[in-house]
C-alpha cells in the first residue's frame, strides 16, 4: 500500500524515489499492452488465413505453410518436418494422405515415396503477410462504396459545419441585435440534449422531409452543432472590435470583414473544430443507422456493423474490412496527434 | 461542453498567405459577398446580424428545437402511424404503461419489463464505468504528469482508443472475447477452461463496461493531465520544506486543486454513461437476453425496430431519459458555481 501512496504522490520537478519511477514505467507499460495490444492483435490477425484463424491455440504472426515444387508433380507440395522412430527428422513433401498415413517424398530425391504416420510430421510454416483477406474483403464488403459516403459525408458536414457555426459565431459575438441572448439561451441550453433523446421526431422530420435513404439526412441535421457556435463565439470574443470598425471605416462590407478578418483569426478554434467535426462524422453510428437503411447507402460504420451481423462467423473478412476502417483515422492521429490531444486538453469537448 | 475557456490569439493581424486554402476560400467568398453588399446597403449593418445567425438558426430549429417539441407531443399520443396528425391523443397512458409496476426493484412485475431491465442495466452500467473511468483517468494522469520518457509516446498510446469509432472498438473485442479468441487462449494455456465471455450475462455486463472504459478512459486522462499541468509546483516545493509526505501532498495539494477538473470528467462521463448505445450494441446487440439493453436501445427497439413501432412508448422512455440528464446537467452548473465561489 505504502508503494502505491509513494507513486500517486509525486510531482513533477521534485526527487524522485526509483521505486516509485518503476511502478510509473510498470503502469503504463502494462497500459500499453492493455490498450494498444488488441490493436495490434487485431492488424496481425487480419492477415491471417481463415484455416489459422480458427486454430486454437492461435498463433501470434501470421504465417502460411512452406512449399515446394517437385518435378513429377503438377501443384506445389506441402513441407513437413517428419521425425522417425530412430530420433532422427527430414524435411519431407507430402504427396497425398489416406486416413492417418501419408506419402511423402524427399525433395532432394523425389522417387522414393516414404508413408509415415500422420502423427509424425510438422508442417512447416514462415511469416507471411499475405493480402487475401482483403483483396477478397473489398469486393464481398463494397468497401469503396462505403467509403465514398463516409468520406462525402465526412468532408460536406465538416465544410458546412465550419461556415455555418462560424457565421453564427460571428453574429453573436460581434453585433448587439435584439433577440440574440434569447438565440445564445436557446443554443447554450441545447448543449446538453443529446441525440439519442429525440430519435423519433427526429426521424419523422427527416422523412416529411424526404431525406430518408439520402445522406443529405446524414448530413445537414448535426451540421448546427450547438458546440462548435460556443466554441467558435467564446474565441471570436477575443477579437477586438476596433479591428472591425476601422475596417469598416475603411470601407469593408460586414460580409468581407467575416471572413477576411474574423475567419483568418478565428484559425486555431476552426482547426479544433473540425479536427472534433472529422472525428464526430467519420465515427457517427447511430444517426446513420436511423437514416439509412438502402445497403448502397450506408457510411463504413454502419457497413461495417450490418457486415458483421451478415458474415458472423467470416473473420478474415471481418478483421481485414475493421482494419481499412480504422487506417483513415489512425493515420490523421499519427500526423495530427499533437493538435488533436492539446486540442481536447483546452477545450474539454467531444 | 461545459465551461470553454477560449484559447487566446496570437496575433491579431490577419496574415494573408496565397495559399490553396485562401484561394479556394476566395472562389466560395466572393460571389455570397456580391449578393449580401447590396443586401446590407438595403437592411443596414445593424440586420445583417441576423443573415449571419440565420443559416446556422434555420437548422438548429428544424432538426433540434422542432424533434424536442415533437418528441413532447409523441410522448402523449398512440397507435402505430408516424405521421403526427394520424395519432389519437392518449394523454399519459404511455407514461402509466412505463410505470405500471407492481415492485420496481423486481422489473418482471412491470408491464414494461424491458424498460425497467433497461434501466437497472444502464444504473448498474453508469456506476461502475463512471467508477472505472474516474479512476483510471486520475491514476493515467499522475503517471504520464511524471518525469518520464516518452511521455508523448505513452499519452498517445493511451489516447489513441479514443478516436477509433464504437464497432470497429466492439469488433476488435468480440475477436479477443470469442470462444476459440486470444483470451480463452491465454486462460486455457494457464489451465483454465474456455469461458463464454459474451454469452454469460454477467460477463457480457462486465466487457461492456471494460470495453466502454477502455476506448474512453485516454480522454479523461487528457483533461485531468491538463488540470495536473495547470497546478504551480512552488506549492509542493513549499510542502517538501514543511515536511510533507508525499501522499500528504496528494491528499492535500493535488486532489483539492484537482477538484473542479475531476467535476467536470465526473458529470461528463455520467452524462455519456447514461446515454451508451453504440458499443453495447455492436458488441453484444443488447444480449444475452437483455443483459446489456440499455435505455437508449430500449428506445431504439421499441420506437424504429419492434414489430409494431410504438413511437409513443418510445418517446415517452426519451423523455424520461431527458429529464434524468436535465437533473445531471443542473447538478453540474449547481456544483460547478460552488467550487467557483469557493476557490
Amino acid at each position: 500500500m505504502k508503494t502505491v501512496f509513494d507513486f500517486l504522490t509525486q510531482t513533477r520537478g521534485k526527487h524522485q524515489l526509483s521505486r516509485s519511477d518503476l511502478l510509473t514505467y510498470l503502469y503504463l507499460s502494462f497500459g500499453t499492452v492493455i490498450m494498444f495490444g488488441p490493436v495490434v492483435w487485431l492488424g496481425l490477425s487480419s492477415f491471417k488465413p481463415q484455416a489459422q484463424l480458427v486454430r486454437f491455440p492461435p498463433s501470434l504472426l501470421p504465417t502460411r505453410q512452406e512449399t515446394v515444387i517437385i518435378p513429377g508433380y503438377e501443384n506445389p507440395l506441402e513441407l513437413y518436418n517428419v521425425a522417425f522412430e530412430d530420433g532422427t527428422s527430414r524435411r519431407l513433401a507430402q504427396v497425398s494422405r489416406v486416413g492417418i498415413e501419408a506419402r511423402m517424398v524427399d525433395p532432394i530425391a523425389p522417387d522414393e515415396i516414404i508413408t509415415v504416420n500422420i502423427r509424425q510430421r510438422t508442417p512447416i510454416e514462415s511469416l507471411y503477410f499475405g493480402l487475401d483477406n482483403y483483396t477478397r474483403g473489398v469486393t464481398t464488403f463494397d468497401f469503396w462504396t462505403y467509403f465514398r459516403n463516409s468520406l462525402v459525408v465526412t468532408v460536406v458536414a465538416t465544410i458546412i459545419t465550419l461556415l455555418v457555426n462560424s457565421m453564427a459565431a460571428f453574429g453573436l459575438s460581434k453585433y448587439q441585435f435584439q433577440g440574440r441572448n434569447a438565440i445564445l439561451v436557446i443554443i447554450i441550453s441545447t448543449l446538453m440534449v443529446p441525440l439519442s433523446v429525440i430519435l423519433i421526431p427526429i426521424f419523422l422530420v427527416i422523412s416529411q422531409i424526404g431525406w430518408t435513404n439520402n445522406l443529405l439526412g446524414v448530413i445537414v441535421p448535426a451540421a448546427a452543432t450547438p458546440t462548435g457556435v460556443f466554441l467558435l463565439r467564446q474565441y471570436m470574443l477575443t477579437i477586438p472590435d476596433e479591428l472591425l470598425d476601422s475596417a469598416r471605416i475603411d470601407g469593408a462590407s460586414e460580409w468581407r470583414i467575416y471572413w477576411q478578418i474574423v475567419l483568418p483569426l478565428a484559425g486555431p478554434a476552426l482547426a479544433v473544430l473540425a479536427i472534433f467535426s472529422v472525428m464526430w462524422r467519420w465515427n457517427d453510428f447511430l444517426w446513420p443507422l436511423i437514416v439509412l437503411n438502402r445497403k448502397e447507402l450506408f457510411t463504413l460504420q454502419i457497413g461495417l456493423n450490418s457486415f458483421q451481423g451478415e458474415f458472423n462467423t467470416q473473420w478474415d473478412l471481418i478483421l481485414a474490412m475493421t482494419v481499412l476502417t480504422l487506417l483513415p483515422v489512425t493515420i490523421v492521429f499519427a500526423f495530427l496527434q499533437r493538435y488533436i490531444t492539446t486540442g481536447i486538453a483546452t477545450t474539454g469537448m467531444k | 461542453m461545459t465551461s470553454i475557456p477560449a484559447p487566446k490569439p496570437s496575433a491579431y493581424r490577419a496574415k494573408r498567405q496565397p495559399t490553396v486554402l485562401a484561394q479556394v476560400l476566395d472562389w466560395v467568398m466572393h460571389p455570397i459577398e456580391l449578393v449580401l453588399e447590396p443586401l446590407q446597403r438595403r437592411i443596414g449593418v445593424r440586420r445583417m446580424a441576423w443573415i449571419f445567425v440565420l443559416p446556422n438558426l434555420v437548422i438548429f430549429g428544424i432538426f433540434i428545437l422542432l424533434p424536442m417539441i415533437l418528441n413532447f407531443y409523441y410522448a402523449f399520443t398512440g397507435g402505430t402511424n408516424f405521421a403526427p396528425q394520424d395519432r389519437p391523443f392518449v394523454g399519459t397512458t404511455n407514461f402509466q404503461a412505463l410505470f405500471a409496476c407492481q415492485d420496481f426493484l423486481n422489473p418482471q412485475t412491470c408491464q414494461q419489463d424491458i424498460f425497467w431491465r433497461a434501466i437497472w442495466n444502464t444504473g448498474t452500467f453508469v456506476f461502475f464505468q463512471v467508477a472505472g473511468i474516474v479512476f483510471f483517468s486520475l491514476v493515467t494522469a499522475v503517471a504520464l504528469n511524471q518525469r518520464i520518457r516518452a511521455r508523448g509516446f505513452f499519452r498517445s498510446v493511451f489516447f489513441y482508443p479514443v478516436l477509433l469509432s464504437p464497432v470497429v472498438v466492439a469488433l476488435i473485442w468480440k475477436w479477443i472475447l470469442q470462444r476459440d479468441g486470444v483470451l480463452n487462449a491465454i486462460i486455457v494455456g494457464l489451465g483454465g477452461e474456455h469461458i463464454p465471455f459474451l454469452l454469460d450475462p454477467n460477463w457480457a455486463r462486465f466487457w461492456v463496461i471494460f470495453v466502454s472504459v477502455w476506448a474512453q478512459v485516454g480522454f479523461y486522462t487528457l483533461i485531468l493531465l491538463a488540470g495536473l499541468q495547470s497546478i504551480p509546483l512552488e506549492y509542493y516545493e513549499a510542502a517538501q520544506i514543511d515536511g510533507a509526505s508525499n501522499w500528504n501532498s496528494f491528499r492535500h495539494i493535488t486532489l483539492p486543486l484537482l477538484m473542479p477538473t475531476m467535476l467536470v470528467v465526473l458529470i461528463l462521463s455520467l452524462i455519456r454513461a447514461v446515454q451508451v448505445f453504440d458499443q453495447s450494441f455492436a458488441l453484444t446487440g443488447g444480449g444475452p437476453g437483455t443483459a446489456t439493453t440499455y435505455i437508449v436501445q430500449y428506445i431504439y427497439n421499441t420506437g424504429f425496430t419492434s414489430p409494431s413501432r410504438q413511437a409513443g412508448l418510445a418517446a415517452a422512455a426519451s423523455v424520461v431519459l431527458a429529464a434524468v440528464l436535465m437533473i445531471l446537467t443542473l447538478t453540474q452548473l449547481r456544483l460547478g458555481k460552488r467550487t467557483e465561489e469557493q476557490t
